[in-house]
């Protein structure tokens, strides 16, 4: 039986009993009343209370067969699973009916169950990231096993080589030119790019948020913001085919005018077109913090007869300064994370090299690259993947941390 | 009474000081006017690259379902239109021939989509041989060459004759990923977000949880890839390239937002509210139910709709989880193979044929028009229902 | 303290030299100058009138307070003075205000300007994030009063010393200015309005978020500083106004309602209104 039958099947048994189980707690419950005892909670409470002891446990016991089996720990057939399921959801729709009392405190219950359903839902948060950490880690781990950290971090060659040699049982020629996996490269060109990018969106960025909300009226920047705003909602598959296909070639052409060699893939097109997405995030955030700025702190400027920009370089952008910090980290995760821009306008060759002109690839690429095609999923450079990306998630969340962190004390300072 | 603030011995320094006060509004000013034009320059690139993929070149055809076409589709075509036609038009016909004998032999007048060389030439983006090129004036002579809207762009999937090809079944992959997304992500994502807002104690757990949220949120996306890979279609043996696996991938990236988000509604309804509740005598989860989230449910569905909206856009961990096949036919189950918009919208842009080129941003048009619908929906929700206490 | 000589200009000195011939008999008598008034004075936040009509005086070299209930307007007036409500768009404004004679509200008066001669302190002390000496030294940086280190140094201490805050800072200029107490922060504020050498300093309620001692301080301090400027103080508090002022405006209703040198105001008021707020009959 294919699992969406099966969990028809379940949903359309398990229905009928949990109208059926609602009804007849409830009826009982109100029997009761109506011979005059008084009752802990209210009727349909009591049709609610047969209902979690019907559903609870057949549900329980079928997401924890799904769960295991999933897991490759017991393989039960599927029918046998939807039969204990259902015999397990009888027995507790006898038991809970059976136990309706007058002083069974159903309401308690029920709110306990609401309140433990509501707190898995919010430790699923907590699951995917143990689940990140421990999958990337594993399978880093495995590549660690067969690549030195030595190499991976300070090699200046990338090139995982030839899977199939390896899957030949010639693996062991590595340092004779069959796999290097040596990050420099890759990593020099996420900097590369993520460095132009927050070259052209900090600038940018902070000069439009400082017009936002010093100069503008109101009504201006209720216009100006939500434009900005269109940046931010543009996919990076949208951003990445503008980089390809009309910065880059831009980029040449100016390159030649001035007598240099542009490649076709070259860095400093996704790195401009990057920066061009990294705009509203930084003005945004850099508008909500200057705007966050007491009154009284301008009006003591003011009042010492300084002029308005005067104000905003040496009073407000001082203050404002570890809220504008947070907003470039912020802005230097998302670049290093962005993939789609980078494998779609820059190349896939590891270069290190200073000059933005030349293809240069970088992390997220070589993620992307290492897992399409034939995935042996042992092959070291499957793995690398898993290392980069323990890499990038690393550094990412100390970023981010960081960032909150700075944010944190400024608002206890302004609030 | 000598006039002291408008004549001075300053009057350089202020003049000065005036003078950079100028300079440094300008510069802001001209930064947000960059970004305005950035922002001009890319619409109008876009919709310039693709707006003509909106239209077909179509030719007015003799189809002659005689006997070499039983076998070959092609010779259908009267010799000289060979070059002319798109393959895909009579690819068909042995199998049509099979299945109705009667058609043997009768012959049939049609417009058929133009191959796409023809297409191209005609929108100015390639080069014909002459003899070609002739033959296309004189069908354009005769009257039996056309160009109508590309209809076809939306009712087919993709294909490896660039005439043909268009964004269904992208578009049915994108909808069934949205649903999975949706099914998992919302209401884990709002239940989540109730129980840390409304009955969460404030102890390590919770701070813990809290700080979770909030870096997932700021995890690059194409870390959920891996994640997609290693758990979904490794330990559980999801499917590779199904919508199950993408919805869930997307799922996992959209549920930090929606949870920071719902919270944020249930967080702008003011407490009083809640203590009229629980005067009432209402335990802690009628006062969610029947006071605070029906306030709150426009901003849960804005936050929503946003998060969807970006999940919609995402590329990176769906090509990670294999959803970048080369999808002709769209699914008909969430487990079956497909792709979605945004990789549709790869693929194309990775083809070296120009022709694709002009798919590929009527591609964007159509996805930046979808998600512009949506972020728009989202704002126009909040600004309806939005209540100042 | 030091004294300061303020001649800016030729008839400002001249005045300084007739006051400090007449003798005490004929000073008491002779009408001080006026250094700031008000003439018809009428002012709206959007469609809603402020204030009504106000003409007063402001003398030289005295504290003038202006006291009232909440809401009366006289913070309103006070930031008419230095044009500190040019900041709030939707006020607008009826009337003269002028400062020697000159109007402030000239089309051609440089705003900047303005505030060099008219000085405010705020009344939660608002010092920058910055050290202390920089706290004082930025402004006159910026006017160029002060220009090498040991210039901004000595108007630094001179400044510190006038709001008598030198001793208790005078190790550490450097930290910053707001790990001082709440009155120590008030009063550097005020030593940096010093700092940029005003004729006028406006001071809104500036003790009313201090404790009764760091109040008693800058209560002190405008007792030595109106040798020098000339104050307009806003207050709440009827003992001070008292204790401090030597001429107090009674504001109500966004109308000056009353204005007379202090003793008279509060042993003899005129009006039966500045009876009833002195009396504490409202408040």
């Amino acid at each position: 039986m294919g699992i969406g039958l099966t969990t028809l099947l379940l949903i359309a048994a398990l229905t009928p009993l949990g109208f059926l189980a609602y009804r007849l707690g409830r009826g009982k419950a109100l029997a009761t009343v109506a011979s005059g005892v008084r009752m802990h909670s209210r009727p349909q409470q009591y049709g609610w209370y047969s209902v979690v002891w019907m559903g609870i446990p057949a549900l329980g016991i079928a997401i924890a067969a799904a769960l295991l089996s999933l897991l490759g720990v017991i393989a039960p057939a599927r029918e046998l699973v939807l039969i204990v399921s259902i015999a397990v959801g009888l027995l507790g729709f006898a038991y809970g009916l059976k136990a309706i009392r007058p002083e069974v405190r159903a309401r308690n219950a029920l709110d306990n169950v609401v309140r433990y359903l509501l707190l898995s839902a919010a430790l699923i948060s907590i699951i995917t990231t143990v689940s990140i950490v421990l999958s990337i880690l594993f399978e880093s781990m495995r590549f660690f096993r067969e690549v030195s950290v030595w190499e991976f971090v300070t090699g200046t060659v990338w090139s995982p080589g030839d899977t199939f040699l390896e899957a030949a049982g010639r693996g062991d020629e590595v340092g004779e030119g069959t796999s290097f996996f040596g990050t420099v490269p890759l990593f020099a060109g996420t900097f590369m790019v993520t460095a132009i990018a927050m070259a052209t969106a900090l600038p940018i960025g902070l000069l439009s948020a400082i017009f936002m909300s010093e100069y503008a009226t109101p009504r201006q920047r209720g216009i100006a913001k939500p434009i900005l705003e269109i940046l931010a909602g543009i996919p990076t598959v949208v951003y990445g085919f503008f980089a390809a296909v009309t910065v880059t070639p831009i980029i040449v052409d100016i390159a030649s005018f001035f007598g240099l060699d542009a490649s076709y893939s070259n860095i400093l097109s996704p790195g401009i077109v990057m920066g061009i997405m990294i705009i509203p995030f930084i003005s945004s955030l850099s508008d909500d913090v200057i705007n966050s700025i007491p009154q009284s702190l301008r009006e003591g400027a003011y009042a010492l007869g300084t002029t308005h920009s005067e104000t905003i370089k040496q009073v407000i952008l001082p203050a404002s300064l570890p809220g504008v910090i947070s907003a470039f980290l912020l802005g230097v995760s998302r670049a290093l994370g962005e993939t789609m821009i980078v494998v779609m306008a820059a190349g896939v060759r590891p270069n290190l090299t200073w000059n933005p002109l030349e293809d240069m690839t970088t992390v997220t690429v070589s993620i992307v690259y290492s897992l399409t095609g034939d995935l042996a999923f042992d092959s070291p450079m499957t793995l690398s993947a898993f290392a980069l990306g323990l890499v990038l998630f690393t550094v990412t969340l100390l970023l981010n941390l960081v960032s909150t962190y700075l944010v944190r004390r400024f608002k206890q300072k302004y609030d | 009474m000598e006039r002291r603030l408008t004549g001075s011995a300053n009057n350089a320094m202020i003049r000065k000081r005036y003078r950079r006060e100028a300079r440094f509004k300008a510069y802001t000013i001209t930064a947000l006017f960059v970004a305005f034009g950035i922002i001009a320059a890319f619409f109008t690139d876009i919709i310039g690259q693709g707006h003509s993929a909106f239209w077909r070149t179509e030719v007015q055809v003799t189809l002659d379902y005689n006997e070499r076409a039983e076998r070959i589709g092609r010779f259908a075509l009267a010799e000289d239109m060979r070059e002319i036609v798109s393959r895909g038009a009579v690819r068909s016909i042995p199998l049509e021939i099979r299945n109705n004998p009667e058609l043997a032999g009768i012959q049939r007048e049609i417009w058929a989509p133009a191959y796409s060389r023809i297409d191209q030439y005609r929108k100015g983006n390639e080069a014909l041989s002459p003899e070609l090129a002739a033959q296309v004036e004189r069908l354009e002579r005769e009257g039996r060459i056309r160009t109508t809207f590309n209809w076809a762009f939306f009712t087919s999937g993709d294909s490896k004759l660039p005439e043909l090809a268009g964004i269904f079944s992208a578009a049915v992959g994108s909808l069934m990923v949205l649903a999975v997304t949706l099914a998992f992500a919302f209401p884990i994502g709002v239940m989540a977000a109730i129980y840390l807002e409304e009955f969460a104690p404030d102890n390590k757990l919770t701070q813990a949880i809290e700080v979770n949220i909030n870096n997932l949120a700021a995890v690059p996306s194409i870390i959920f890839g891996l994640l997609g890979l290693a758990v979904f279609i490794n330990t559980f043996g999801v499917p590779r390239s199904s919508a199950l696996v993408g919805g869930l991938t997307l799922g996992l990236m959209t549920l930090p937002i929606i949870i920071i988000s719902t919270r944020a509604a249930l967080r702008s309804v003011p407490d009083p509210i809640r203590l009229g509740g629980f005067a009432m005598g209402c335990s802690r989860w009628q006062v969610v139910r029947d006071h605070v989230m029906p306030l709150s449910l426009p901003g849960i569905l804005t936050g929503t709709i946003i998060g969807l909206a970006q999940a919609m856009g995402e590329t990176a961990p769906l090509i990670i989880v294999g959803m970048i096949a080369y999808i002709p036919e769209a699914p008909s189950s969430i487990f079956e193979s497909a792709t979605v918009l945004p990789a549709q919208v790869f693929t194309w842009a990775s083809e070296p044929r120009k022709a694709f080129v002009e798919k590929t941003g009527a591609g964007i048009m159509v996805l930046l028009a979808i998600l512009l619908t949506l972020n728009a929906t989202a704002v126009l929700l909040r600004r309806k229902f939005e209540r100042r206490w | 303290m030091e004294t300061q000589s303020t001649d800016v200009t030729a008839t400002g000195s001249q005045t300084m030299a007739q006051n400090q011939d007449t003798s005490p008999v004929a000073n008491e008598q002779a009408t001080p100058e006026v250094k700031m008034s008000a003439r018809d004075l009428n002012l709206w936040y959007g469609d809603t009138q402020a204030l009504y009509d106000i003409n007063l005086d402001m003398y030289n070299r005295e504290v003038t307070a202006l006291i009232g209930p909440s809401g009366c307007g006289k913070s309103t007036f006070l930031r008419c003075l230095n044009r500190m409500n040019d900041l709030i768009p939707q006020v607008r404004m009826k009337g003269q205000v002028s400062l020697e004679g000159e109007d402030i509200y000239d089309s051609s008066v440089d705003v900047v300007q303005l505030r060099t001669f008219v000085g405010m302190v705020f009344q939660k002390p608002n010092p920058f994030p910055k050290s202390i000496y920089e706290n004082i030294a930025y402004a006159p940086r910026l006017h160029g009063t002060g220009t090498s280190r040991s210039e901004l140094d000595d108007l630094v201490e001179s400044s510190l010393k006038r709001a008598g805050l030198w001793n208790e800072v005078a190790d550490r200029l450097d930290t910053a200015g707001t790990e001082l107490s709440g009155g120590q922060q008030q009063r550097l504020c005020i030593a940096r309005a010093i700092a940029v050498n005003p004729e006028v300093i406006l001071m809104d309620e500036p003790a009313s978020a201090l404790d009764p001692l760091a109040t008693a301080t800058v209560e002190e301090l405008i007792h030595e500083l109106k040798d020098n400027y000339t104050i307009v103080i806003v207050t709440h508090n009827l003992q001070q106004a008292a204790r401090v002022a030597g001429y107090t405006a009674f504001f109500h209703m966004g109308k000056v309602i009353e204005f007379n040198d202090t003793d008279t105001l509060f042993t003899n008021p005129a009006e039966q209104r500045t009876e009833d707020y002195i009396t504490g009959r409202f408040g």
